[in-house]
């Protein structure tokens, strides 16, 4: 007789110690992040460290849990102002990166790139990087060196970020990350308000009585921030979504405007158009507050419902019906994020949405004004203190001449010693392929996935002599690297971002950084000491980079110097500017109608319209546009490696409506003028027919971006992530996700890859596929 | 009425799973999610809700009721325990009775698990970790007057009809209602910014 595969040997599946671990929990595809002991630590003496989660701008507040001997082993929701317990799966899980087996514990070095990386000391990689940066600037100029920092770091680190290759390195070639996340919404505010950063705080949102959320899936990339969007619908405000996909909000919306990828500036146009129209203007708000009507309303009048719903492909009535919600409504808010901003247009897409606001009155009240979402954790912080390629700290301008003075003299430097400004990071990309930059050092980004084109990204760090990455994981990036840095976690390290209110929050340290691993601070500051600019980076730690960054912001628009981290402990949060230690700071834009241009006004600027910059043709007729899923952070670098988020969104997909035929997990074919990858569609009438939406989380050969475009906004030099041409066809079989890389000697874990042959899960993501009904 | 209990909102349900990633976190179950989500009109719509336990009592708990083991025990506040992992036989009586679809067996070990709503943390006043967490509210832990002073005129149901059988639960499902105006306060509590009262 065959033994029974089902039979159970009850003595040893019946655990009669409640204080075993009990079964069932080998059936979760642990990544190894989650302590072996963690339900067994001794939680009676465990500490709750106050902290924020190092995902997207929302900040929310959270606990580590630190057990007796250190360690960070869990998380526990904290009552914070900004998310009141709330957090979204990337914040319960954040936790388990802090001691996850892939942290990089030592520096690893190659002398060229035909060599494997090996563990080498400190001194070894510090020294390779220092003789490198001096032979190259020395053979072909200082500026054939670049730096390219990223959004995640604290400010305090952007700020050092900017000072090391200004005065350490000496380049021009800076630029961050951030570059592909916000700045064409940063562009848009500086023209209208000379201010860069969002009219209001979240709580308004709870006042309004119309919110306007456009190109922005606040359902998967701030999911923190929907309990406002409920709020607000509780209370009973009208809710408009205009996206290309039916999001999770959008579902919920009075007016969900599905408009084509690309149009977003003609819509916005048309709808001012009907706003003037109806009469439906607040004609002594512009008189009052504003410039540039005159010709902002004659050219409204070139885009009439019906010409922008051909555009727009979207119905007419439509257009009508969100200007007549928006401009009636005694208090609306509009809200962007990436999806009207990563165009070739997206400054002008953002100001079309200014235009609005403007020409209704719909600024600096409680529930009306405008709101910028950003997606990096430090997106606004990162760009504010002279990590960007034309900005010195506190927003000061890199071409004015005072403003070079003013941080000349705090850095201590002559003026003709300050580089001039930089290019922004795609461009240094080109710069690279075109060997004008021949060295780079990256800290915390991963172009390899986050930049459009991926061949032309490759090519472009290929052709660098020398390449150094700072990360805690080991990127797909940083594999390709000469020299890669280990640094600190978020969770090991003190410091303030912030988030996409311009709410300077602190985070806290929860444990002492592994043996081995140093902070970003630390490896700029030696590597400075070690090109001969030390007495400039003297500083100990974060708390001593941020006293510099609040003597260099004082007097700017975006003033720190009455920010201190004491005051932001008792406070859990002050807005910017902030000039005085007296000061509560400023939650709250233009409430006496007044900007920050010389003239108080705001500035409305005319757009026209234009076509994306990849044209359709017969070959490509459907649009292809790219995001965020819920259980994935940017890169992907940290979430991949997250067991429970791995198996919440193994891979990703290529969603398309059911009328092309494909049913659900068919492997689909999308080609683009870079190049074509084959997903598993999911089927779903939530997209428009001629879009294919993917997630662009994952590298080569399921990389979203080896698809994109590198074209750029010619003002903020975003790229156009968001539409380009493409096909659609059917194919044989789908591309497989690779691992994650790992150091050399660690070990890779399958549990987190068990999923990347598995087939698209029948439910994920959210209800999107179906495999009976398409 | 009803005390301190869990709230189910679907139209206030993104997907997002922070709720199955914190049941995860919780100490009851240590490393597996109790909670799944459903996804009602998958391929057409977005819409997704998260199913938990129901904690039915009247008629008590129909898993309890059949199971041959008395292995599922009800605790005098109402909630319904998982089995007993020294009692649970593996038999799933407790599946085929539950209305609701909630209780699994774990094949492998021939057990049963189901959510408790965080008897850890709920016996010591703590909301549950999925409610705590939801970011969207679509899971709620309190009174319904603790949630109709959140929501103003939100209704909610505790009975569910199977046929002929009904059935009553301690945990709530929010009734879809007529969109109406409601004054400040709305939503959630109106909160302080760095000190500042918004509502002004």
């Amino acid at each position: 007789m065959t033994a029974d595969p089902h039979a159970v040997d009850r003595r040893t599946l019946l655990p009669l110690d409640p204080s075993l671990t009990p079964p069932g929990t080998g059936g979760f595809r642990d990544a190894g992040g989650i302590p072996a002991d963690r339900w067994h630590a001794d939680q009676h003496g465990e500490t709750l460290v106050p902290t924020h989660c190092c995902f997207c701008g929302v900040q929310c507040g959270m606990y580590l849990r630190v057990d007796r001997g250190g360690k960070v082993f869990g998380v526990e929701p904290r009552n914070h102002d900004i998310n009141r317990m709330r957090l979204c799966p990337k914040g319960v899980n954040a936790y388990q990166q802090v001691n996850h087996p892939d942290r990089l514990t030592a520096p690893l070095m190659r002398r060229s790139r035909d060599e494997e990386l090996r563990e080498v000391s400190w001194d070894e990689a510090l020294d390779f990087t220092v003789s490198e940066i001096r032979r190259i600037q020395e053979a072909h100029g200082n500026d054939a060196f670049g730096v390219l920092g990223g959004a995640s770091l604290f400010t305090e680190k952007s700020y050092l970020v900017g000072k090391f290759a200004r005065v350490a390195v000496r380049t021009r070639h800076v630029d961050y990350n951030g570059r592909l996340c916000m700045v064409s919404a940063a562009g848009a505010n500086k023209l209208a308000f000379n201010i860069d950063r969002a009219g209001n705080p979240f709580a308004d949102i709870l006042l309004t009585d119309c919110l306007l959320l456009a190109g922005a899936n606040v359902g998967e990339c701030f999911p923190v921030l929907t309990q406002y969007v409920w709020g607000a619908r509780d209370r009973g405000a009208t809710l408009i979504v205009v996206d290309p996909r039916e999001t999770a909000v959008a579902r919920t919306a009075d007016i969900h405007v599905a408009l084509k990828s690309g149009t977003d500036s003609a819509f916005f146009n048309s709808v001012l158009n009907v706003v003037i129209e109806e009469g439906l203007t607040d004609e002594d708000f512009l008189a009052a507050h504003a410039t540039g009507w005159e010709e902002v309303k004659a050219n409204a009048a070139h885009y009439p419902p019906s010409r922008a719903a051909e555009i727009c492909g979207i119905p007419a009535e439509q257009i009508v019906q969100v200007a007549r919600a928006f401009a009636r409504a005694p208090k609306a808010m509009a809200f962007h994020a990436r999806g009207i901003e990563h165009h070739t247009q997206g400054v002008e897409n953002c100001l079309t949405v200014i235009n609005l606001c403007t020409a209704t009155g719909h600024l600096g009240k409680p529930g009306a004004g405008y709101g910028t979402l950003t997606g990096q954790g430090n997106g606004q912080g990162g760009r504010e203190h002279g990590q960007k390629a034309d900005l010195l700290p506190g927003g000061r301008s890199i071409l004015n001449e005072e403003h070079r003075r003013q941080i000349c003299e705090i850095w201590g430097i002559e003026e003709s010693e300050l580089p001039a400004a930089g290019t922004s990071m795609m461009e240094m990309v080109w710069q690279m392929q075109r060997r004008e930059i021949r060295g780079l050092i990256g800290i915390c980004n991963n172009p390899f996935v986050s930049l459009p084109n991926y061949s032309v990204v490759k090519d472009g760090y290929d052709s660098t002599e020398f390449h150094a990455q700072f990360d805690f994981f080991l990127s797909e990036t940083a594999a390709n690297a000469h020299v890669v840095f280990p640094v600190t976690i978020w969770a090991e390290d003190e410091g303030v971002m912030a988030n996409a209110e311009a709410r300077v929050v602190k985070h806290n340290k929860a444990q002492e950084p592994p043996a081995g691993v140093r902070t970003d601070t630390w490896v700029m500051c030696e590597l400075a000491r070690r090109l001969g600019a030390g007495d400039k980076f003297a500083f100990g730690g974060s708390r001593d980079v941020f006293e510099e960054l609040r003597r260099a912001s004082a007097g700017t628009i975006i003033d720190y110097s009455g920010i201190t981290y004491e005051r932001l402990e008792e406070t859990g949060g002050i807005v910017w500017p902030c000039p005085s230690t007296d000061h509560p700071g400023t939650p709250r834009l233009f409430e006496d109608g007044t900007t920050y241009h010389t003239d108080g006004k705001v500035h409305m600027q005319v757009v026209e319209w234009h076509p994306p910059a990849d044209p359709y043709d017969e070959e490509h007729p459907m649009t292809l546009t790219t995001g965020r899923t819920v259980a994935h952070f940017l890169s992907g670098n940290q979430t991949r490696r997250l067991g429970a988020l791995v198996e919440q969104t193994p891979r990703p997909w290529a969603e398309v409506h059911p009328s092309h035929g494909f049913r659900n997990g068919e492997p689909v074919r999308v080609v683009t003028r870079r190049g074509s990858e084959v997903f598993p569609a999911l089927v779903t009438e939530a997209i428009r027919p001629d879009t294919v939406f993917i997630p662009y989380h994952w590298p080569v050969p399921t990389a979203a971006n080896a698809l994109t475009i590198d074209a750029l906004d010619p003002r903020s030099k975003i790229p156009e992530y968001k539409v380009c041409a493409c096909r659609i066809e059917h194919a044989e079989s789908i591309d497989e996700v690779p691992a994650p890389p790992v150091a050399p000697g660690h070990v890779a874990y399958p549990e987190t890859q068990v999923s990347r042959t598995d087939p698209l899960p029948p439910t994920a993501p959210q209800g999107r596929g179906t495999s009976e009904r398409s | 009425m009803m005390g301190r209990t869990m709230f189910i909102d679907p139209g206030r349900c993104i997907g997002c799973q922070a709720c199955v990633s914190a049941c995860r976190e919780c100490d009851s179950h240590r490393g597996k999610s109790m909670i799944h989500l459903d996804y009602p009109d998958e391929g057409h719509s977005v819409a997704s809700l998260p199913t938990v336990c129901m904690h039915c009592e009247d008629p008590v708990a129909p898993c309890a009721e059949v199971c041959p083991a008395d292995a599922i025990l009800v605790t005098a506040d109402g909630v319904v325990q998982e089995a007993d992992t020294t009692r649970c036989i593996g038999c799933a009586n407790c599946v085929n009775a539950c209305p609701f679809g909630v209780p699994k067996i774990d094949l492998q070990a021939k057990l049963q698990l189901k959510c408790n709503l965080c008897y850890d943390r709920t016996a010591y006043g703590l909301a549950p970790m999925c409610a705590t967490v939801c970011p969207t509210g679509a899971l709620y832990y309190g009174t319904v007057e603790e949630l109709q002073a959140e929501r103003p005129g939100v209704q909610v149901a505790d009975t569910f009809v199977f046929g002929e059988s009904e059935v009553r639960t301690g945990v709530a499902m929010v009734v879809p209602a007529e969109r109406v105006r409601w004054p400040v306060p709305g939503g959630l509590p109106v909160v302080e910014i760095n000190g500042k009262d918004v509502r002004r």
